[in-house]
């Protein structure tokens, strides 16, 4: 599998998959999360980006699945520091660090409250904590936005873009809400039935499709474009 | 076989992953002891164990009043029935509770609340995750056990006055082994049904079925089935019905773990008992020699007794660990 993003560093893509999402969505199969019967995909699957070192790549990327999960019961602040313990960091540096990513997120004044009782928009802003904690280099965002309110989607589109600026991490967002990633994306991929149709900077995408003109499309005119011809 | 010959490389290539296991054990450790559900039956436990072997201590103390040199008496405290059961009955019948509870609910909860597939996106082996799992349990279950028989055998040290010999401390620790793997056994099967049923519910009451059969219908079914196969005629039947009927009952009672479980710890903690078997075939003399020298069977003997016994009870509780590994290896986990 060719990730043309990866060279990228510090820039957001997108890429983004029609209704009919293939299966396993295609973040997750980076993963080692599919089951050695993923058919075609054979045991490359079964490891991250089908590497021989799964762990040192876990290491540099993040993965914010799409519905997100906390221990409930634990506070922000444990749970947190559950995932930096995973990821080789001694607790005193983790406390700071810790502190750092709430701090990002918004959410220091809720670090020691149960995860059970945030709302929605918050246990996915702790999700981008989460990924955080372990300073990667990739992180793969399926559906950030889903089930978040306006403000909480902004804020959210702005935080993705924010760390790219200025961390420096490469964000692939996967997303149905094309308006979004219009607006924040380097370059756009399009996935159509599981398989990826197009890379590339949106305005090349647009070039290669609709012509070449002063007209400004949107990714939704050059996604329809796509479909139609698939 | 990607999965599993994949991971087995990487075992192999990179070591065991022990950092993850030890942050998987230390964290579910952490959630057993501080889950209500544990507390509530640990305190449950531990009350009818104490009652219980306080009132056989009481009444064993009575009994012995006159007796000039009685014999190991420490281990009645543990196999007299007292006024309902013993403590070894007790664990035998409500152990696996125990195995149950802290099992039933360990892979699904983490898939049900999308924990799961954040996991095993941290860098650790996917196996850390269920070893860490199953080996907190077993060490949450020695814990529990180990303290249960200390507070018993400090009791009984006070309600009986006697002090345990060596032997008699080997053969508790023998018990405490024998129960640790036990439960080990009935966590591991309520783990196996947290892998496969998606639902929590499902699992849990997948398990409490698991237990109520092999608890309560397998002795039920073996004699059903030896009565089938070798009817015992109502006008009085030959030596070798008999003892047919017997031995296909044990055959098919032996598949209860619970059997297995009371049948091994009943020789090992009571000396008296010579064979783990109910019915004896012997001769009018050697009748006659047994009940003469009532004398108890020295430690190395009980285990040779009993050997068959506990080897198929750790083989059970590692094939039923294994098999659940090796489903869990292969899962797609995604969240839902």
């Amino acid at each position: 599998m060719g990730y043309p993003w990866m060279s990228s560093r510090g820039r957001s893509s997108a890429f983004w998959a029609p209704m009919v999402r293939a299966r396993p969505p295609p973040s997750s199969c980076c993963w080692g999360l599919p089951s050695h019967r993923g058919g075609r995909r054979g045991s490359a699957a079964s490891t991250p980006l089908g590497t021989r070192e799964p762990l040192k790549v876990k290491r540099l990327v993040g993965y914010l699945p799409e519905n997100v999960g906390f221990y409930q019961d634990m506070s922000a602040r444990e749970n947190l520091r559950y995932v930096a313990r995973l990821n080789h960091i001694p607790d005193r540096v983790s406390s700071h660090k810790i502190d750092e990513v709430l701090g990002i997120v918004g959410l220091s004044e809720d670090a020691q409250k149960r995860v059970g009782t945030f709302s929605r928009g918050m246990s996915q802003r702790l999700g981008i904590a989460e990924v955080l904690i372990k300073d990667p280099r990739v992180c793969f965002l399926d559906e950030p936005t889903l089930g978040l309110d306006p403000d909480g989607a902004i804020r959210m589109i702005e935080l993705i873009q924010s760390l790219s600026r200025e961390r420096t991490i490469t964000m692939l967002v996967s997303s149905h809400n094309l308006e979004q990633v219009q607006k924040i994306s380097h370059r756009v991929g399009i996935m159509i039935k599981g398989k990826l149709v197009a890379v590339g900077p949106m305005q090349e995408l647009a070039n290669e499709k609709l012509g070449v003109g002063k007209q400004k499309y949107t990714l939704e005119q050059i996604y329809m474009k796509y479909f139609h011809e698939v | 076989m990607g999965t599993f010959s994949q991971n087995l490389r990487e075992a192999l290539a990179g070591g065991i992953d022990a950092h993850g296991l030890v942050v998987v054990l230390k964290k579910e450790l952490a959630d057993h002891f501080s889950s209500y559900r544990f507390v509530i039956l640990f305190a449950l436990i531990a009350m009818v164990s104490l009652i219980s072997t306080y009132m056989t201590g009481v009444g064993l103390r009575e009994e012995l009043e006159g007796i000039a040199k009685p014999k190991l008496v420490f281990l009645m405290l543990f196999t007299s029935t007292g006024t309902w059961f013993s403590l070894a009955q007790f664990v035998a019948f409500f152990g696996p509770l125990i195995g149950l509870v802290l099992g039933f609910d360990s892979i699904n909860r983490e898939k049900s609340t999308g924990t799961m597939s954040k996991l095993a996106s941290q860098p650790i082996f996917r196996d850390s995750i269920i070893n860490g799992k199953f080996l907190a349990g077993v060490a949450t279950i020695a814990i529990m056990f180990t303290s249960i028989v200390l507070v018993i055998s400090g009791l009984g040290l006070r309600v009986l006055g006697v002090v345990p010999g060596i032997e008699e401390l080997w053969r508790i620790i023998i018990y405490l082994i024998i129960s640790i793997v036990y439960v080990s056994f009935w966590l591991g099967i309520s783990m196996l049904f947290s892998i496969t049923f998606r639902s929590i519910a499902t699992s849990a009451l997948a398990s409490i079925a698991m237990w109520i059969f092999f608890s309560f219908f397998t002795s039920l079914g073996a004699t059903v089935v030896a009565n089938a196969l070798a009817p015992i005629p109502s006008s009085g039947a030959d030596t070798e019905t008999v003892v047919r009927h017997a031995r296909i009952q044990q055959a098919v009672r032996l598949i209860s773990p619970m059997e297995l479980y009371s049948d091994a710890t009943a020789t090992i903690i009571d000396p008296m008992r010579k064979t783990t078997r109910s019915l004896v075939l012997m001769g009018p003399m050697e009748r006659l020699l047994s009940s003469r020298f009532q004398n108890p069977l020295p430690l190395s003997q009980s285990i040779l007794v009993v050997w068959p016994y506990i080897t198929s009870l750790i083989a059970i509780t590692l094939v039923c660990f294994g098999f659940s590994y090796a489903v869990f290896m292969r899962q797609e986990i995604r969240s839902v």
